[in-house]
């Protein structure tokens, strides 16, 4: 710990910490495009020049603090040159506010706004690109890209996916695929950690609200939705209230306000998957079948090992995804119970999550031509929908899930979190494994945000391996120790994103570590607090079982909640 | 050809990043150009993905991603020719042949490459069509330039 001056107050600085750290703990805000949280800073944008004594100005984001520095954050030269990277960003950018997906929430407008930019002074030549509209899940629109770079880092160094880089060279400068294909026939997984990062509105959800809508006020269609474990720990953040507030009761009643014939909760399917999968891996222990078995809820990880491990196919579980087993389910068995035609039901779902938008349209994700699930809303999405639709969140009353998939126990609950998936699957293994209940439910080893998280448990008196990942960038090491013969794994976790689904391409933009442990919190306190804990508790289950499905891995849960997986060359397609 | 690609694949196995140039030059030198099956086998043998590979190479002008048309086009972006009104020229050439430098066009009849100075000044502005020189060339001239060349080609079939 030393002392340095900012703004002639004497402040404390930590040793290794940039000058932008220590402003940040005494609470003094430099603004920055291209500083990522965690990862080495790039100094691509110099919007965070400070003025220190002796030296001039610098970016703080990339300078060390060091003992007596004298920094000045607002002096003169600081503000000039910061406006005047601004205007340069302006030189060229299209006077788009109004229509953009990120007016009122966009660091360029907000930074136009602050240093008071009210003309534009400088004009450059404006480069023509056409809007990328291919992927099912991301939009790209380079006329809006600032060149910070973040999200080739967050693809590269986060994800290790590398989807897109910088291409091309001085004012001709872009972000481009391999081949400046489109995003569709590229190595990208769909994420949406990219558009998380985007300071402006370059990357966008593709958007199915207008769908929505339209299934909304259309009489002839039954509109179903679901929402996922996560949805309720995030969503009342974009209506102000602080991270880690669960929401629950408000999103159920938001969502019929909004005329939505049922309302369904998704941690009800997760149930239903960890019922399939703990039997998929039980099964696979007793009969020798491909260990370790890996989980196959997160869409984006799927197309990881589809593009990336083909060789390692076989080690994701058979089971679809919670969405996609409601989306069976209720284009099934409720449609049939209510004497619906699957053809007239329009399933929707709101998704952390961006990589769902793509999930809904894998092969097997639906029969006879019609899809399971018809349009998926990001956690932004909803927000803005219920907005439109008038409706006050944060004066709701509270209402519950409509039956029969209504009902969740607080296992499928923590799908939201990483390490949610094991421990709701670990809890229901043990149980079938040796017909009772684990002494103490928690497993505490693999929550937290780690990017791999191992342990050893002990079931039935045998040593069982297990590993959680979050962020998909860290699976490889694991894939390649099990390639290089690593043999004492049984389980494994995955979560496309880092920290899992509340964290998800889908939620609010801002997400920081701070913001996902507050949301993990919600969810940890839902579990402590609710009595069934365990999916094989959950009694529609059971009754979904006795009326419908037979057993686990039966005849039908096989035809409806189970799915293959793919060969891809999109790499270079 | 695909032996001579594979000798030098071979030269850099186990090679890093600072490879990457050196064996991109040097596939452009044997193939004319790198194709996405190069760039993909390059990625596998450095560990680099495709997407880094492209991005790397386009900052360089002197690569390219698509097999030379019928007829490459050269335009001379040396002092010279620079002076004497060479960027319109190009620019008259890509609006003609409707891509930009660099590319071939999709029937694969025209190919356009910007370089630094054929060594002909005297005839600024000046482009070459499969070593053919056009001295002194006006932007107006372009289309006809062009369409004398899709005769001549339309002729030989
Ligand atoms: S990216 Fe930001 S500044 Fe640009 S048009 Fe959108 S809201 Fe406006
Ligand atoms: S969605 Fe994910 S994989 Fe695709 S470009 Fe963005 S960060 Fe990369
Ligand atoms: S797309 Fe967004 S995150 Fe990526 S470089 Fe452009 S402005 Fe930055
Ligand atoms: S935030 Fe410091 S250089 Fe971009």
């Amino acid at each position: 710990m030393f002392e340095i001056e900012a703004n002639n107050r004497t402040i404390k600085a930590e040793k290794g910490d940039t000058i932008l750290a220590a402003l940040k703990r005494a609470g003094i805000n430099v603004p920055t495009l291209c500083h990522m949280e965690g990862l080495p800073p790039s100094g691509a944008c110099r919007i965070c020049v400070v003025e220190v004594e002796g030296k001039g100005l610098i970016p703080s984001c990339s300078f060390p603090a060091s003992e007596g520095m004298k920094i000045k954050t607002n002096s003169p030269k600081c503000i000039q040159a910061r406006k005047t990277i601004i205007e340069l960003l302006l030189a060229n950018h299209p006077d788009d506010c109004l229509y953009c997906v990120r007016n009122l929430n966009c660091q360029l407008q907000t930074l136009a706004e602050e240093y008071g930019i009210r003309e534009r002074r400088l004009t450059a030549k404006r480069e023509e690109h056409t809007v990328d509209l291919t992927s099912p899940a991301i939009v790209r629109d380079q006329s809006k890209c600032i060149l910070c770079g973040k999200c080739v880092r967050v693809c590269e160094e986060i994800q290790n996916v590398s989807a897109i880089d910088f291409a091309g060279r001085g004012s001709k400068t872009v972000i481009s695929t391999a081949f400046d294909e489109n995003l569709n026939v590229s190595s990208c997984i769909n994420c949406g950690q990219c558009i998380l990062v985007c300071p402006t509105g370059a990357l966008r959800e593709k958007s199915y609200i207008k769908e929505v809508r339209a299934a909304l006020s259309d009489p002839e269609k039954h509109v179903v939705i679901q929402h996922a474990p996560a949805i309720s720990v995030t969503i009342a953040e974009e209506f102000g209230a602080p991270s880690g507030t669960d929401a629950d009761g408000m999103l159920v009643t938001a969502l019929k306000r909004m005329g939505f014939d049922r309302v369904f909760d998704t941690s009800f399917s997760a149930d239903l998957t960890i019922m399939e999968e703990a039997s998929e891996l039980v099964h696979r222990i007793t009969n020798g079948g491909k260990l370790p078995m890996m989980t196959s809820c997160s869409p984006g990880w799927i197309k990881y090992v589809e593009q990336f491990y083909p060789e390692m196919r076989e080690h994701l579980s058979t089971c679809k995804s919670p969405q996609q087993m409601l989306g069976a389910v209720i284009k099934s068995y409720y449609a049939k119970r209510n004497g619906i035609k699957p053809e007239n039901i329009f399933s929707v779902s709101v998704m952390p999550c961006t990589a769902k938008k793509f999930e809904i349209q894998r092969p097997g994700m639906g029969r006879n031509n019609i899809f399971d699930v018809d349009a998926v809303l990001s956690t932004r999405e909803l927000a803005r929908l219920v907005r439109m639709y008038g409706i006050e969140f944060n004066n709701l009353p509270v209402s519950y899930a409509d039956n029969p998939f209504g009902e969740r126990t607080t296992a499928g609950k923590l799908f939201g979190a990483s390490g949610g998936v094991m421990e709701a699957a670990v809890r229901t293994a043990h149980f079938l494994i040796t017909g009772k209940e684990m002494d103490d439910l928690k497993l505490e080893a693999t929550r937290g945000l780690d990017g791999i998280k191992e342990a050893k448990l002990d079931i039935g008196g045998k040593t069982v391996g297990i590993a959680v990942v979050n962020g998909v960038g860290n699976a490889a090491k694991l894939l390649d120790q099990i390639k290089d013969g690593r043999d004492d794994l049984v389980f494994i976790e995955v979560m496309t994103c880092p920290g899992g689904c509340v964290a998800g391409g889908g939620q609010p933009l801002g997400t920081d570590n701070a913001k996902i442990r507050a949301r993990l919190g919600a969810l940890y306190a839902i579990d402590e607090n609710e009595e069934v804990r365990v999916s094989h508790g959950n009694t529609e289950i059971k009754r979904l079982y006795d009326e419908f499905l037979g057993e686990p891995l039966g005849h039908e849960s096989h035809r409806l909640l189970h799915t293959s997986y793919v060969d891809r060359d999109e790499v270079l397609k | 050809m695909k032996s001579q690609t594979e000798k030098i694949l071979a030269k850099y196995k186990g090679g890093g990043r600072d490879s990457l140039i050196p064996l991109l030059q040097e596939v452009q030198e044997a193939e004319g150009y790198i194709s996405r099956e190069r760039v993909k086998e390059i990625g596998e043998l450095l560990n680099l993905p495709t997407g880094k590979i492209y991005g790397v190479a386009t900052f360089y002008n002197q690569f390219r991603f698509s097999a030379q048309g019928k007829y490459h086009i050269q335009v001379c972006r040396g002092t010279a020719c620079h002076v004497k009104g060479s960027a319109n020229v190009l620019q008259a050439l890509e609006s003609e042949i409707g891509i930009e430098a660099g590319n071939t066009d999709r029937d694969g009849l025209f190919s356009l490459e910007v370089v630094a100075c054929i060594g002909a000044c005297g005839l600024a502005p000046v482009i070459s069509v499969n070593g053919r020189f056009h001295a002194g060339v006006t932007p107006e001239e372009i289309p006809e330039i062009i369409e004398s060349y899709r005769k001549e080609f339309g002729g030989a079939e």
